[in-house]
């Protein structure tokens, strides 16, 4: 499924690695969130993240984005060192992620929010607006295009014109996707996509990131709690607990290694 | 008669402006910002000053306040970057009261309360006394529309998108690429830019500023308009600053019809109406009189117009 096997060991100089972290640690008060944590992003994967509640997962994705500052070490994305960037320069680079609990644009309509999602658009920038409105119109006209076919692919479009703030749960997970989808990006982190969703969007769901893969290319890092979704997409998988990575490999591996069964999957796998 | 209507109408320009730049920040980019009477001050002393102290020509003293409003702006907005929201908003409200006890308190510079007089005037001696107040209501009305064209040019404008999406949530507008910072900054001296207008205007039109016109209430009365008339409805505002202004004018007159009523207790009472006033639209509307509008686009399911109104989701 993916190009690289995880039975290869890669470093974060091999040239397939987009995307890795060395030495990251975040501290709350006394409390070590995330611990001296590394991983390796390779090209064309679809990485799990997994670990129990409170293993640092979704401070971990923060950390890489931008969203919170590490209290040290560092993130090299494309073999540039982005530990110093603000959120917006590190997504400008190809990097985007979603949210454990979504967080769409409440009052602003589904079309929307996929429109305002493609980056650095010309009306954007406040000269252009007063100065060439006709490039402006016709950049958007562009971004209008390209939206309609993300409606179509995301089987959004009947609630094209809906505030999103009125679409079901499972339909903002959806959105959020969808809206990577507008993004000329190469990384898409996707922090729990299947959380709350009811098992027909979860096949959209799934079917969306298999294409986005296959055909375009992209690489994902995924934190889900549904080993379904992982079994079935994710290779490798990465364990984490108590900020710290423990293992990885491949699913069958990480499910019968007796460390995670112990730190994670206890009984119940 | 016709001179109170126009002198009325002029004021309520001021607020027109005022409450566009607010919309702007606060309606379009969720930027909270009780520091209007601050920029309003800042305009109008920068351009009274300037005229009064220096003699320079109002041509370039009312600019040189717009410049002011603009640079303040921005620079209060840069604060944002470490602020959270609330926060954010009691640097603006502290702003304001820096400008009004600067004015208040450095009195050799501004007259403190004494009040600084101002004797120039735009187009001073080019049209007879009778005339003048027309004029100046058609300057201000320029200002307005000018205003106007600009904030709703942002508001439909991919920007405006960009914007309302920073209102809903600033962090996900970051991590898809949008320099909030750098749009926050933009809003903010924009809207401090016009509303130093609105400030240089009034002040060479009352020709004698004193630091009690910039109290708080001021940026009160601009906030009641912008939610009376509908955050984020550039139309519903400029309805919004007229109910606010005849109420606030209206009422002048019950004393003469109310014997208990001595001017303390009336200008309480224009208060506890506006209040009043606000609380019942706000019940029976609650996205104000005319609420933000749904952006859709052309082969919309409504089809055939470019904007539908909805009420608030």
């Amino acid at each position: 499924m993916s190009l690289v096997s995880p039975h290869d060991r890669v470093g974060p100089d091999d040239p397939r690695v987009l995307l890795s972290a060395e030495g990251l640690t975040r501290r709350f008060g006394g409390v070590r969130a995330v611990d001296d944590m590394r991983f390796s992003l390779c090209e064309g994967s679809i990485t799990g993240l997994i670990g129990p509640n409170g293993a640092g997962k979704s401070t971990l994705f923060n950390l890489v984005t931008g969203v919170d500052r590490s209290s040290s070490g560092s993130v090299t994305l494309f073999g540039e060192d982005i530990t110093k960037l603000r959120p917006y320069q590190r997504a400008r680079k190809g990097m985007i992620r979603t949210f454990q609990l979504s967080r769409e644009f409440g009052r602003l309509t589904v079309l929307e929010n996929l429109m305002l999602a493609p980056q650095q658009q010309l009306g954007e920038r406040l000269p252009a607006i007063f100065f060439q409105p006709g490039a402006v119109r016709r950049s958007d006209d562009a971004v209008y295009e390209r939206a309609l076919e993300v409606l179509q692919i995301s089987r959004l479009e009947p609630l094209r014109d809906e505030y999103a703030a009125n679409l079901s749960g499972g339909q903002k997970k959806l959105l959020e996707l969808a809206r990577t989808l507008m993004i000329e990006c190469s990384i898409i982190l996707l922090d729990e996509p299947g959380a709350g969703v009811n098992p027909a969007l979860m096949q959209t769901l799934r079917d969306m990131i298999v294409e986005l893969n296959r055909d375009h290319g992209k690489t994902f890092m995924i934190v889900e709690h549904d080993m379904d979704l992982i079994a079935a997409l994710c290779d490798p998988v990465i364990v984490m607990t108590e900020g710290r990575h423990l293992m990885e490999g491949s699913f069958d591996e990480v499910r019968s290694d007796p460390r995670v069964i112990e730190a994670y999957l206890g009984g119940a796998a | 008669m016709t001179a109170y209507l126009v002198s009325m109408l002029t004021f309520t320009g001021f607020f027109m402006i005022l409450a566009l730049a607010l919309n702007l920040q606060w309606g379009m980019t969720g930027m909270v910002n009780f520091g209007i009477a601050g920029f309003y001050a800042l305009g109008a002393y920068t351009s009274g000053l300037l005229t009064a102290k220096l003699g320079w020509p109002v041509g370039l003293a009312m600019p040189t306040a717009v410049a002011a409003g603009f640079v303040a702006g921005g620079l209060i907005a840069l604060l944002s970057l470490r602020l959270r929201e609330d926060f954010f908003a009691i640097v603006t409200l502290g702003f304001g009261e820096i400008m009004r006890l600067i004015a208040l308190n450095e009195d050799e510079i501004t007259e403190g309360p004494r009040g600084l007089k101002i004797d120039a005037r735009p187009f001073a001696g080019m049209f007879d006394r009778e005339l003048y107040p027309i004029v100046y209501l058609i300057l201000v009305a320029s200002v307005v529309a000018l205003a106007f064209i600009v904030v709703e040019c942002i508001r439909r404008a991919p920007l405006g998108r960009t914007l309302r999406a920073i209102r809903e949530d600033d962090v996900v507008a970051e991590v898809l690429g949008k320099n909030v910072l750098l749009h926050r900054v933009t809003v903010f001296a924009i809207g401090g830019a016009f509303m130093g207008a609105a400030g240089a205007l009034y002040a060479h039109y009352v020709q004698n500023i004193s630091p009690e016109v910039f109290m708080p209430m001021v940026a009160i009365f601009i906030w009641m308009s912008v939610i009376v008339g509908g955050a984020g409805n550039n139309w519903g505002l400029l309805i919004g600053a007229g109910i606010v202004m005849t109420i606030l004018e209206g009422t002048r007159f019950i004393g003469d019809f109310v014997d208990i009523l001595d001017a303390e207790k009336l200008s309480a009472l224009r208060i506890i109406l506006i209040g009043t006033l606000l609380i019942i639209i706000l019940r029976v509307k609650q996205g104000g009189l005319l609420p933000e509008q749904r952006f859709t686009y052309k082969g919309s399911q409504e089809s055939g117009r470019t904007e539908t109104q909805t009420s608030n989701a």
